[in-house]
């Protein structure tokens, strides 16, 4: 054993790009890994949950923690990492704010268990097999940790010293967590690394004065390279997006899809989305409103995509999935 | 946090809050709350016994904020505010719940829910209250000069009032004279006395005093500004007659061979010439040239004015000009549209010949008329020998305008003794209810009635020419339910008129965005308080008087302008006028500059700053209505006194628990 700082990476529901990323550091990896002793690292080295259920509490250093929580093992290793570690760093957007599988929050289980597995168009499923808790075999029981309903972020779970968003973080935002980290110089704990402002301050479009008649697909039209976006009719979350990305996507002609979440302060991200775009539409009239709309299609999705589990929204309200029977309006009485 | 002292004031508003919400419960319960340091009800808070008691507690127990629980802050924020002034607390350091409009008033019947919800909006106001931070108002100069739009009686009326005391007016009006309907119409109800031979002097003096700008055939395009300080572009439509020039001796017009069914002035019942004057005593006495129906303009050949004028003042190249003011207040009297007759098919006008609307018969009826006051029908010859008069056409009536026109009753009797006095004939109305409501007009219904009008109460459901007996042959037949005698009746005659409501002018709603005032849900404009403030507007510095802020009759008018006026002059003596510091401000440091709410600001108060790539709010213009802090995506602009503290404060003030026991405390001793 060194005397180094101890790193601990783990990934819970999330797609493997945030441990991609990091290795996205290039031959600064090697600094990482020349700073830190690793300790716990599935995707890469091999380790087993019942090394870190025997280290002392606390003995982890560090922490980089990806992927949301919506099962059982999410939630047990995120209150074990958070035992084991001093630092526990939401890392990612998935971590952070819910992102892709948060939207999940749009249904619920039973909903989207009838479509994964019998319904969606290729699904083949000929033993009508559907994942249950407990399977018995001949060979004995098997068992798969519990589905949740509601995805949660990392921090309705755990306490979370640090929050680095990003789908995944871009290098330079990860190289300053780490440098952080490793001079000591931390921002103070709840912090979210990264910028107080918005993508918008770091893309070098000219912004016109936002009106538009109606929205475009980015296969529709082939956008001008030096005006903004949202200007040319292109849906850019860039507005409420909290900048430190360098507007990366912006700058190849797509618009912002939010990874870095709410800009700092903001509660809900989709919230200061539909305001801010629904600022910008220009129309006379009800009608004309709802046909400007019609052209943003899944606006739901566009607007919380990285963010709903974090947001004043959490979840679509769980009922018992009956539509609420319309009242009549009752008519005028002379 | 810890050095705050809350006042919590309880009000019992009489039986107003009290008679539902258990008002000492919730100053008990208040008690609890976080930082409050005094906690009491009381009788009225408004009365001088409740403003001293905020003063005393605040001197006394070293106050530092305020919550009065008790009417709307539309009532009495002022008065509290006050009251905190004069104890040496900044007054935004106050905070208002209303537990009467938005709990005892909605909750008669529920005292248990009222009672609850008077808790949780003290809370909310106290949570608040803890957030709220000192505000100092903004002082601005005052321009003396004022904008009257629309020289109908009402802006005549407020521009002789400001003018007379000294101050300068601009008096805007769309057509080429000022002198609005009123103008237009022959007698005035109840006195019957002429309408020009009492309104022409006023003209004549508003065209003539020094101090007052006439800018008539003028229209407004565009408003800049804040009270005491807008900018105001006016366009000048070109008259094509230079107006140094002309001395307004009429041969143009009386030259003119081109003809025009005069829609506006004579309301369609009368001719015009392509260059004209609308009518003998046109205050300016220019004429204009109309130049869709000039056969120049089409032609290019005519001239005949030019050749004429033995001033030559004509001039056909004139352009549109546009003229700045600078102006410290602004007064809309922009008057009222009336009903199109033709909305109620049923009742035939624009189809039968001899229905004919009530404009239409002041014309008919006025000496000045294109039948030089003569009541014909259609054919200009032939004398009426029975008239009906159709009340409430397009008012009180939910497929049109639910609202009463409020003249339409009295003008209909006016009509009755003069359609009786110029041709005796038998006149018959058809009315719902009777409303001579002001002064002297009670006294006139009675004189018509005993003049020998008929009077059928009931709405007409139908006017027709189809005869179904012989004594209705070539008749107007008007069919209508008596509700009196409780049968339908037939009634033929040979004229009609409807009496056609008022309604809000067809670009009320674009007026009223341009000068940033309110149209209610009938589109006329919303005065600042239905009761106690008639006159102004949400917008400082703007007011309305006459019938752009709801049908009325000529003095109604009158006393609207003069009140105008009169409010206007109390500012421009005050040189200065203290604004609410509710404004928006931009962290530039944090502004993207991605010009979301550039567009969305209704009083132009943002400018974006290439350089910095920043947008930016003039406090000046700022009204402080929010819509940049909510569009603002990135959440960098705030709005004092409506930080997002503040409100996220408010709303876990409103849902706490409002169900624990009110706690031990020390005593207060009452002041």
């Amino acid at each position: 054993m060194s005397d180094k700082p101890k790193l601990a990476q783990y990934w819970a529901s999330s797609c493997g790009g945030c441990e991609i990323a990091v290795l996205g550091l290039h031959e600064k990896i090697l600094d990482v890994a020349g700073a830190f002793e690793i300790v716990f690292w599935p995707c890469v080295m091999d380790f087993k949950y019942a090394d870190v259920e025997a280290m002392a509490d606390g003995a982890i250093d560090v922490c980089l923690f990806n992927g949301a929580i919506r099962n059982d093992e999410n939630a047990h290793l995120a209150h074990l990492l958070r035992r084991k570690s001093k630092v526990l760093v939401a890392f990612g957007a998935c971590a952070y704010g819910g992102s892709m599988p948060g939207l999940a929050n749009f249904t619920d289980r039973e909903a989207m268990f009838d479509w994964i597995y019998f319904h969606s168009p290729s699904t083949e499923n000929p033993g009508n097999v559907r994942p249950e808790m407990r399977t018995t075999m001949p060979e004995g029981d098997l068992r798969l940790p519990r589905f949740w309903n509601t995805v949660k972020t990392l921090e309705q779970i755990v306490p979370v010293d640090y929050f680095l968003p990003g789908c995944p973080p871009e290098a330079g935002s990860i190289e300053i967590a780490i440098n952080a980290i490793v001079s000591g110089q931390l921002p103070p704990p709840g912090s979210v690394i990264g910028s107080d402002t918005t993508v918008c301050d770091e893309c070098p479009r000219e912004k016109l004065n936002k009106k538009v008649k109606r929205f475009y697909r980015p296969h529709e039209i082939i956008p001008d390279p030096n005006i903004c976006l949202l200007d040319q009719g292109l849906f850019c979350a860039g507005i409420a997006t909290r900048a430190g990305c360098n507007a990366r996507c912006p700058q190849v002609d797509l618009g912002c899809r939010g990874c870095y979440g709410p800009n700092e302060g903001v509660y809900d991200q989709g919230a200061k989305l539909i305001a801010g775009i629904g600022s910008m539409i220009d129309a006379d009239t009800v009608e004309e409103v709802e046909a400007i709309l019609d052209t943003l299609p899944d606006p739901a999705g566009y607007f919380y995509r990285f963010h709903l589990p974090q947001s004043l929204l959490r979840r679509k309200a769980l009922g018992n999935g009956k539509k609420q029977p319309k009242t009549e309006p009752v008519a005028a009485t002379r | 946090m810890s050095d705050k002292r809350v006042g919590v004031y309880v009000c019992h508003c009489g039986h107003n809050i009290a008679g539902t919400v258990d008002v000492e419960h919730v100053a008990e319960w208040a008690w609890g709350l976080p930082n409050v340091a005094v906690s009491r009800d009381c009788q009225f808070m408004c009365a001088s016994l409740g403003q001293d008691m905020i003063e005393e507690d605040i001197r006394e127990h070293g106050l530092t904020h305020i919550v009065v629980a008790s009417c709307s802050p539309h009532m009495h924020e002022k008065t509290f505010r006050g009251a905190c002034e004069r104890a040496g607390l900044n007054p935004y350091l106050f905070e208002m719940a209303n537990i009467r409009e938005h709990a005892s008033w909605v909750h008669p019947h529920d005292k248990d829910g009222a009672t609850d919800k008077a808790k949780a909006l003290v809370s909310a106001a106290v949570h608040r209250v803890l957030q709220q931070q000192p505000l100092e108002p903004l002082q601005v100069d005052i321009r003396p000069e004022t904008l009257v739009v629309g020289g109908g009686i009402a802006g005549i009326q407020a521009a002789l009032e400001i003018a007379d005391a000294g101050f300068p007016v601009y008096l805007v009006e769309r057509e080429p004279s000022i002198g609005g309907h009123m103008a237009q119409f022959d007698k005035t109800f109840p006195t019957l006395d002429c309408a020009a031979c009492i309104l022409t002097p006023k003209m004549f003096d508003a065209g003539a005093h020094p101090n007052i700008t006439l800018l008539t055939y003028s229209e407004v395009e565009q408003v800049d500004g804040y009270v005491g300080n807008f900018t105001v572009r006016v366009r000048r439509k070109a008259r094509h007659v230079d107006e140094s020039l002309c001395t307004g001796c009429g041969t143009c017009w009386e030259k003119c061979p081109k003809k025009v069914i005069d829609t506006v002035f004579e309301a369609g019942m009368g001719y015009r010439t392509a260059i004209y004057r609308p009518f003998p005593q046109a205050v300016p006495k220019y004429p204009v040239i109309d130049t869709e129906n000039c056969t120049y303009y089409q032609t290019g050949k005519c001239k005949i004015c030019e050749k004429f004028c033995p001033t030559e003042a004509i001039r056909f190249d004139m352009e549109d000009e546009y003229v700045d003011l600078e102006v410290g207040n602004i007064v809309l009297a922009t008057g009222y549209d009336i009903f199109d007759a033709r909305r109620i098919p049923q009742y035939g006008y624009g189809r039968l010949a001899n229905v004919f609307t009530s404009l239409e018969f002041e014309r008919l009826t006025n000496a000045a008329g294109p039948t030089e006051g003569k009541v014909v029908l259609r054919d200009g010859v032939t004398e009426p020998r029975s008239v009906a008069i159709i009340h409430c056409v397009g008012s009180r009536d939910k497929n049109t305008n639910e609202y009463c026109s409020a003249i339409c009753c009295m003008s209909s009797l006016k009509f009755d003794h003069l359609v009786m006095e110029k041709t005796g004939a038998q006149v018959y109305n058809f009315y719902i209810d009777m409303r001579p409501i002001h002064k002297g007009y009670e006294e006139f219904y009675h004189r018509i009635l005993d003049e020998g009008t008929q009077f059928i109460r009931g709405r007409v459901a139908e006017i027709t020419d189809a005869a179904h007996s012989p004594e209705e042959e070539g008749k107007l037949i008007v069919i209508a339910e008596d509700t009196l005698i409780g049968r339908q009746r037939r009634v033929p005659v040979d004229m009609v008129i409807l009496a056609a409501g008022l309604e809000p002018r067809a670009d009320a709603q674009g007026v009223a965005h341009m000068f940033g005032v309110g149209c209610g849900d009938s589109g006329f404009f919303t005065e600042r308080h239905p009761k106690l403030d008639p006159v102004a507007t949400m917008t400082e510095g703007v007011y309305i008087a006459g019938a752009c802020q709801g049908p009325k009759d000529i003095p109604d008018s009158v006393a609207q302008g003069a009140a105008a006026a009169a409010r206007i002059l109390g500012v421009i003596f005050r040189k200065q006028v203290a604004l609410e510091p509710i404004r928006a401000s931009i962290d530039e440091s944090r502004c993207s500059g991605c010009r979301i709410c550039n567009t969305m600001c209704p009083y132009n108060a943002i400018s974006f700053i290439e350089e910095l790539s920043v947008s930016r709010v003039n406090p000046a213009l700022c009204k402080g209505c929010g819509t940049c802090v909510a569009a603002c995506p990135s959440q960098i602009i705030t709005g004092a006194h409506f930080t997002f503290e503040q409100i996220m404060a408010e709303i876990d003030g409103i849902l706490v628990d409002v169900h624990t026991a009110p706690p031990e405390h020390t005593a207060v001793e009452a002041v």
